[in-house]
């Protein structure tokens, strides 16, 4: 069925790529790791050629979870396309809410009430901090360690209490959307289980859902820092991850790496800061600092672009969101109004065509649209951060021995239902 | 540099052949280009000073085609196919977008895939983008180093974007529409 030749050069050609066994030689292996490999993060197949235990040559294959998300949209109005967005980034469908509010907002140019955007400010921040959370839980898992995984997703827990005491969902929540948010925070709430047992309250007590946040927040601040006696500064998580899987500054904007991966090779740039105005603007007035490679308290064996760097920049990034998230608190509770202009389902869209990037907790997603005259969009494009972040692994892991390359696609941090779409 | 001044110097760089016109008044303002000088417009871009476009945010291709008779009237397009590369620039903080029209088949041969050149030279991640948009709109990028489906198998027939797609009765036993 394909053909095998001899080139010009004596090289074997091939006429079907996927015949690579034809070119296996004699000391080397081909093995498949996933797409049932639990530290895929999904269903990733990473077809490794190695030697040994040295990896030759790294191979992603995607797609498994193709869901023609692209299509889909083609055929909805704006609107009824959110919920499609909670399912990409399935750990931060908030954040995904809102790259994909936020585009449709620039291309009809809707405008959104002041407390809806300090209340976007504030639920997309506290989506960064439960992502970056099982980030972390996850990264621990990859290298063999279990009890940060529990801490971790012990926090996320309460999140997802408070997020669904917001919208009613805990991880498709379809809360942010075209103008705002489809409704205001309630008053008082349940404090949520976790929260009541590990703060020594008592479970079913009712507070402001704002003194809840705070209440978590404060407890939530001084555990960062067990994490990092955990993990970060852990001999043996710096050793699995300091100085392995560097990529250099040239390489991760070539591969159009984006967010922590980005910013751990040590390059200045979260959208937040420097994207468009139409982002922005949300988060003027209010202040944070962005996290980025090298850093001066970094254990001696870090190299910038490593592994331990794209995990430190997320656990910061974790400091960070949590100062946003308070100060968001303030501006919200001193705004009165409406959080949302009203969209209308079957509104026409303008014949224009608009790009926004975002940042979202595992790098800058992009949606592009094409309106036409109609209530559908003409094209409907999601560019997935994680596509472009896992383009560079077969970059990063060849010459590795095999055991690293978990520890290496594991710093990537990436969410498969992002990457297929 | 905004869109009018990059405009001017690509214009007076490579000509009017190569370079098409640029809205300056849309939203996201883009520059055409043709395909056959999109290497070498993309490598300046890259390469010059004044643009530094370091980064390719994304690369897609767009169908424009209204496949309903009753509609096709209004739609305002003619047929055919866009590559579309939103760039930016990390160290300059600039962004624009250049656009590659291709008919929407190569010769009007229903099937035959209209070419562009290849940058996945220009920029790492137009690789993978590429084999996107070859998989998904059905673009062949000439040059590429690898050009096969990424995200259907490989053994997929059609382009799903393409407007007048039709889902197969079934594949590998399994029904589908």
């Amino acid at each position: 069925m394909y053909s095998v030749e001899l080139g010009a050069d004596m090289s074997l050609v091939i006429e079907d790529p996927r015949v690579i066994e034809f070119d296996v030689q004699t000391d080397e292996m081909l093995v498949n790791m996933g797409p049932q490999h639990p530290s895929t993060h999904g269903v990733l197949r990473l077809l490794l050629r190695t030697d040994g235990e040295i990896v030759h040559e790294c191979t992603p294959h995607i797609g498994y979870l193709h869901r023609c998300a692209e299509k889909i949209g083609e055929n909805l109005s704006p609107p009824q396309y959110i919920p499609y967005t909670d399912r990409m980034d399935y750990l931060a469908a908030m954040n995904m809410n809102l790259g994909f509010a936020l585009a449709v907002e620039k291309l009809t140019k809707a405008k959104v009430p002041a407390r809806g955007v300090h209340l976007r400010v504030l639920i997309a921040e506290l989506g960064r901090i439960a992502s970056h959370l099982v980030g972390m839980g996850a990264y621990g898992l990859d290298l063999g360690t279990f009890s940060p995984f529990l801490y971790a997703f012990r926090e996320r827990e309460i999140i997802l209490d408070l997020f669904e005491e917001a919208c009613g969902a805990r991880l498709t929540c379809s809360y942010l959307t075209v103008g705002g948010a489809t409704h205001d925070l309630p008053e008082e709430i349940e404090i949520p289980d976790g929260l009541a047992s590990l703060t020594g309250r008592k479970a079913g007590e009712r507070f402001p859902f704002l003194e809840v946040l705070e209440m978590f927040l404060q407890w939530l601040e001084p555990r960062i820092w067990e994490y990092h006696t955990l993990l970060t500064r852990n001999a043996i998580f710096i050793k699995r991850t300091a100085g392995l899987g560097i990529l250099t500054p040239e390489m991760a904007v070539s591969y159009g790496c984006t967010g922590p991966v980005l910013r751990g090779s040590g390059v200045d740039f979260d959208l937040r800061r420097d994207g468009e105005a139409i982002y922005t603007d949300m988060y003027k007035g209010y202040e944070y600092s962005v996290p980025v490679a090298p850093f001066a308290d970094a254990p001696l064996e870090v190299v910038v672009g490593d592994n331990w760097c794209r995990f430190y920049v997320r656990m910061m990034e974790v400091v960070q969101s949590i100062s946003l998230v308070r100060q968001a608190i303030k501006k919200y509770a001193a705004t009165p109004g409406p959080v949302r202009e009203n969209f209308k389902l079957g509104a026409k869209l303008p014949k224009d065509e608009v790009y926004l990037e975002t940042e979202c907790p595992r790098g800058q997603m992009g949606f592009y649209l094409v309106g036409n005259g109609d209530g559908n969009p003409l094209r409907l494009r999601a560019k997935s951060s994680c596509f472009c972040n896992l383009s560079v692994t077969d970059r990063i892991c060849e010459g590795v021995p095999l055991a690293d390359v978990p520890a290496i696609v594991g710093s990537l941090d990436i969410v498969m239902g992002e990457i297929d779409r | 540099m905004n869109i009018q001044q990059i405009h001017g110097v690509l214009l007076e760089r490579f000509g009017e052949v190569a370079v098409g016109a640029a809205p300056y008044q849309a939203t996201d303002a883009w520059v055409q280009v043709s395909a056959d000088a999109l290497v070498a417009v993309s490598r300046f871009l890259h390469d010059d000073p004044r643009m530094l476009f370091d980064h390719l945010n994304d690369l897609c291709g767009v169908d424009y085609l209204e496949p309903d008779p009753k509609k096709a009237a209004k739609f305002g397009h003619e047929p055919h196919v866009e590559v579309v590369y939103h760039l930016s620039s990390l160290k300059l903080r600039q962004q624009m977008k250049i656009k590659v029209l291709v008919p929407r088949w190569k010769d009007d041969v229903p099937g035959q895939l209209p070419v562009v050149p290849s940058v996945s030279s220009v920029w790492g991640i137009a690789n993978w983008h590429e084999r996107e948009a070859y998989d998904l709109v059905g673009i062949w990028f000439e040059g590429h180093p690898n050009l096969r489906r990424i995200l259907c198998p490989e053994d997929w027939t059609g382009h799903a974007l393409r407007k007048d797609y039709d889902f197969p009765l079934e594949y590998h036993g399994v029904r589908g529409r």
